[in-house]
């Protein structure tokens, strides 16, 4: 809803009442858009939600197959762990630079983002493929289901994010950081920091939790 | 090189010529129908140079109003595929008794029912209540469109392109024999190594992204949008059920899709979500579709509320009853739609303490519900109630719906849902719920709604013989259905060994040729109103005395809706500000800020489709294809920056000086 200060004149007041606008201030472009995305994420949440629900109710169902103690590498969980929580810290500082409207900067702080995050997406598909290797395929129980299919999203989501990362990289090169990238940049910025709050929750729901099993 | 299998298995996956139904005489009849008025209608568009016409104007519009109008004539030809349907499964079952096998072989039977319950909640409804939505609700704000505009034409068109998946497996191949949920184990692949449920899967998981797009799209409208002064409480009641609907759409809709999405993984890749054995579980899959399925009957039926909301009082020329109560009981409708799946399959098994709950929860719902009727009454009482079209179809959903609304208090609870559970009382309380509730409210809705999006009404006398066809033919068609069902007969047979049940089948078959007279009127009553269009011409653009802000523009309303935005000082704006002697401004225009049109919309969701049809027939190298295309051409979209121009101040008061002589004209 707009904020404009509009003159109502209360019914029965005798002044004439204002029914129409004959000003409009200048709509900016897609004043929605932050709203919109936020909206978005809630309802990727939700997807997230069912996939961590899903592991809840059939995460412990080794169908006499290995389970989380014969499978997780802890020091390598750690190891991405990290790599993903310093690239929210680097794309914060891609927004600061970008605040700053500092055009390399946020483009350097963005490539540094970016490489921690192909650094995650490879070390998960080297643990996804150590464990296939095992015999650990999603195939072989609801428990092995359920985790690829909820470690695996979050991977898809890192991936596609690395995709918009590299296209937004471009456009910031062609335009500079008009106010469409900002907006832009800004919305990226909400789905990688909650790809990271994702993470922590897989971090401690599947892995800690699940060494504990 | 096609006579190496390899290539051949390459090329075309596992479409094969078998799998073209040659060997089924009524889908060869039925596609030849389908494609002879398909013909006809391409020659025509060809003949009369439509092609640029509708490209230009339609395809690729962004504005909120055609792509209403595309919803709805998409719900409307989906309602001609989903009624066929069902009165192949009634003539089916009226029929097929005393060691007759009647006309219909068990694997098109399951076909049939199973198509009909998905084609008409996701084809028929969902377009038809989001059309209304993305038609009216812009206007009830004072807004000049949504806050996303492409993504409006893109979610459109991502519904076409499930419709699309789904119409194809008629001819192409088969379709799920699942029953519309697709439970597993049945839909897994071991029970169900066909098609049929991957049709199902990739058309839901198309139509899906569209729908929660536009759930998003319209949620930022109803939230940033609306005009100065419209406060969440002065909102017309139709926007507050359209933006719970939308709450519950963002809400649902992604557990449909997770819960697709691992039914495939079963399918696909052979996971054991869904399996018997490795530790999965069939009834976690019943139980997350439900989770998005019960609110999504609400998705249907709120909309439906406030439509009957804005027709009462208009029809009664009074301010709505309990306007507060009513949004609250909006509110309290939408939360506690999640707290009831389990009265979906109480017969699960989770035990006393659950079950009763859920029984609870869902007997709850009807004080929310049974308040809004009150509302309803008391909004008629002493009003100066005008029997048109909109008007009479609210009555006979007040009396319906409360029928309805008592058989689903008497199956919650759990005990009596042992004995009914999938029976045929079943079947007809939902029919009598959203036959007396959603599409009754459609129906409303259209004749409503009709004169402001085509500015003229559409013609009493067909519309009359429809409504009375429909209401009637309910009644014959539903009621017999109760009584088998209180007998102990279930859902979904296909013959039936009791002779004695027949009758009631016979009565029920006969209900359903009162419906299908009541389509043809609905659509000889459209096409008598185009003939006669000068006589019921609409030049007030309010021809119902309305009150609210869609009234307040010309029907049909300009491409930027309101010259100058609407200031907004009471819930019935337009009706304050007729009693408050408002005078249209006939000078000062300026240039309208506005979203351009784009065809990038139609072509990732034709990709989409592809994408679909590649999954579906394990087409790899397709479906690789359509992908890389999908991304190409999404990325693409983004490198373009220009998405929007200003209608010049001499247009707009062109268009207006238009109005105000039309005005004149009618005075």
């Amino acid at each position: 809803m707009s904020v404009i200060a509009v003159s109502t004149a209360a019914p029965g007041n005798d002044a004439a009442p204002v029914f129409h606008l004959e000003h409009e201030h200048e709509h900016p472009e897609s004043a929605s858009t932050m709203l919109g995305f936020w909206i978005y994420l809630m309802s990727d949440c939700l997807i997230f939600a069912i996939l961590f629900a899903t592991f809840g109710v059939l995460g412990g169902n080794y169908a006499a197959g290995p389970g989380p103690k014969d499978l997780f590498d802890l020091n390598l969980v750690a190891l991405n762990t990290t790599m993903l929580l310093l690239s929210s810290i680097t794309y914060g500082f891609a927004v600061l630079s970008m605040q700053q409207s500092r055009t390399s900067a946020t483009l350097i702080w963005l490539a540094v983002t970016g490489l921690f995050g192909i650094g995650f997406v490879g070390v998960e598909l080297h643990e996804f493929a150590h464990m296939i290797h095992e015999g650990a395929t999603p195939q072989r129980s609801a428990f092995l289901s359920s985790f690829f299919a909820l470690v695996g999203t979050h991977g898809l989501h890192v991936t596609c994010g690395l995709v918009w990362m590299t296209t937004l990289m471009v456009q910031v090169g062609m335009h500079g950081l008009v106010e469409a990238n900002r907006r832009r940049l800004m919305c990226l910025s909400m789905f990688w920091h909650f790809l990271d709050v994702v993470w922590i929750g897989v971090f401690t729901f599947v892995y800690l939790m699940g060494m504990l099993r | 090189m096609f006579d190496n299998p390899h290539f051949v298995k390459f090329l075309f996956g596992r479409l094969t010529w078998e799998s073209f139904p040659f060997h089924e005489p009524i889908l060869v009849a039925t596609f030849v129908v389908v494609a002879a008025g398909g013909l006809a209608l391409l020659g025509a568009v060809t003949y009369f140079r439509l092609w640029g016409y509708l490209w230009r104007e339609w395809f690729t519009t962004v504005d909120h109003k055609r792509i209403g109008i595309m919803y709805m004539v998409l719900g409307v030809v989906m309602l001609l595929r989903g009624f066929a349907d069902a009165i192949m499964m009634r003539l089916q079952q009226a029929i097929a008794f005393n060691g007759s096998e009647g006309y219909l072989p068990a694997h098109h039977f399951d076909q049939i029912f199973t198509a009909h319950g998905v084609i008409m909640i996701f084809f028929v409804a969902m377009p038809m209540v989001t059309g209304l939505m993305n038609f009216v609700m812009p206007l009830q704000i004072g807004a000049r469109d949504v806050s996303f505009p492409f993504l409006n034409n893109f979610s459109f068109w991502m519904t076409v392109g499930g419709a699309v998946l789904v119409m194809l497996s008629l001819f192409v191949g088969e379709f799920a024999r699942t029953g519309w949920l697709a439970y597993p184990p049945l839909s897994n692949i071991g029970y169900s190594p066909d098609v049929g449920v991957d049709y199902y899967i990739w058309g839901l998981q198309v139509a899906g992204v569209g729908t929660t797009l536009s759930g998003i799209n319209l949620i930022c409208t109803i939230v940033k949008m609306r005009a100065p002064g419209m406060t969440m409480m002065k909102m017309p009641v139709f926007t507050w059920t359209a933006l719970c609907t939308n709450v519950l759409i963002v809400a649902s809709f992604p557990v449909l899709t997770a819960v697709l999405a691992l039914l495939a993984l079963d399918r696909y890749v052979g996971t054991d979500f869904f399996t018997n054995d490795f530790g999965g579980n069939p009834m976690m899959y019943v139980n997350l579709i439900w989770i998005w399925g019960h609110p999504e009957v609400y998705i249907l039926i709120l909309p439906a509320f406030g439509i009957f909301s804005e027709v009462v009082s208009t029809f009664a020329g009074k301010r709505l009853f309990g306007y507060t109560s009513m949004v609250y009981a909006t509110v309290v409708i939408t939360i506690l739609s999640y707290l009831v799946w389990l009265h979906h399959f109480f017969t699960m098994g989770s035990g006393a303490s659950v079950n009763s709950f859920f029984g609870i929860t869902t007997m709850i719902i009807s004080i929310p519900t049974g308040a809004k009727m009150f509302n309803w009454l008391f909004t008629m009482y002493r009003g100066r109630i005008r029997f048109e079209l909109p008007m009479m179809w609210t009555l006979a959903f007040m009396l319906t719906f409360v029928i309805g609304g008592m058989t689903g208090v008497l199956l919650a609870v759990p005990p009596a849902d042992f004995v009914l559970h999938n029976s045929l009382f079943l079947v007809a309380h939902f029919h009598n719920v959203i036959i007396g509730g959603v599409v009754f409210g459609l129906f409303a809705g259209i004749a409503y709604w009709f004169p402001k999006a085509f500015g003229f009404r559409l013609d009493p006398f067909w519309g009359k013989l429809s409504f009375w066809f429909w209401v009637v033919g309910f009644y014959f068609a539903f009621m017999p259905l109760y009584v088998l069902g209180l007998m102990g007969v279930t859902r979904r047979l296909r013959v039936f060994d009791d002779p004695s049940l027949q009758i009631w089948f016979v009565i029920a078959a006969f209900g359903a040729v009162l419906i299908a007279l009541g389509i043809a009127c609905f659509l000889i009553q459209i096409v008598v109103s185009i003939r006669n269009r000068e006589a019921l011409r609409d030049v007030t653009g309010d021809p119902w005395n309305g009150r609210t802000l869609e009234w307040a523009t010309s029907s049909p309303p300009p491409a930027y809706n309101f010259a100058f935005t609407p200031v907004v000082h009471d819930n019935d704006a337009w009706w304050d500000m007729k009693r408050r002697g408002y005078r249209r401004p006939l000078t000062g225009f300026r240039p309208i800020h506005m979203p351009r049109n784009t065809g990038a919309g139609i072509v990732l969701a034709g990709l989409a489709t592809v994408l679909g049809f590649g999954l579906i027939w394990y087409i790899w190298w397709l479906a690789a294809v359509s992908f890389a295309g999908l991304l190409a051409v999404a990325i693409g979209h983004t490198f373009n920056y220009r998405r929007d121009y200003d209608i010049p101040a001499e247009d707009v008061a062109r268009v207006e000086q238009a109005r105000t002589r039309q005005l004149a004209a009618g005075a």
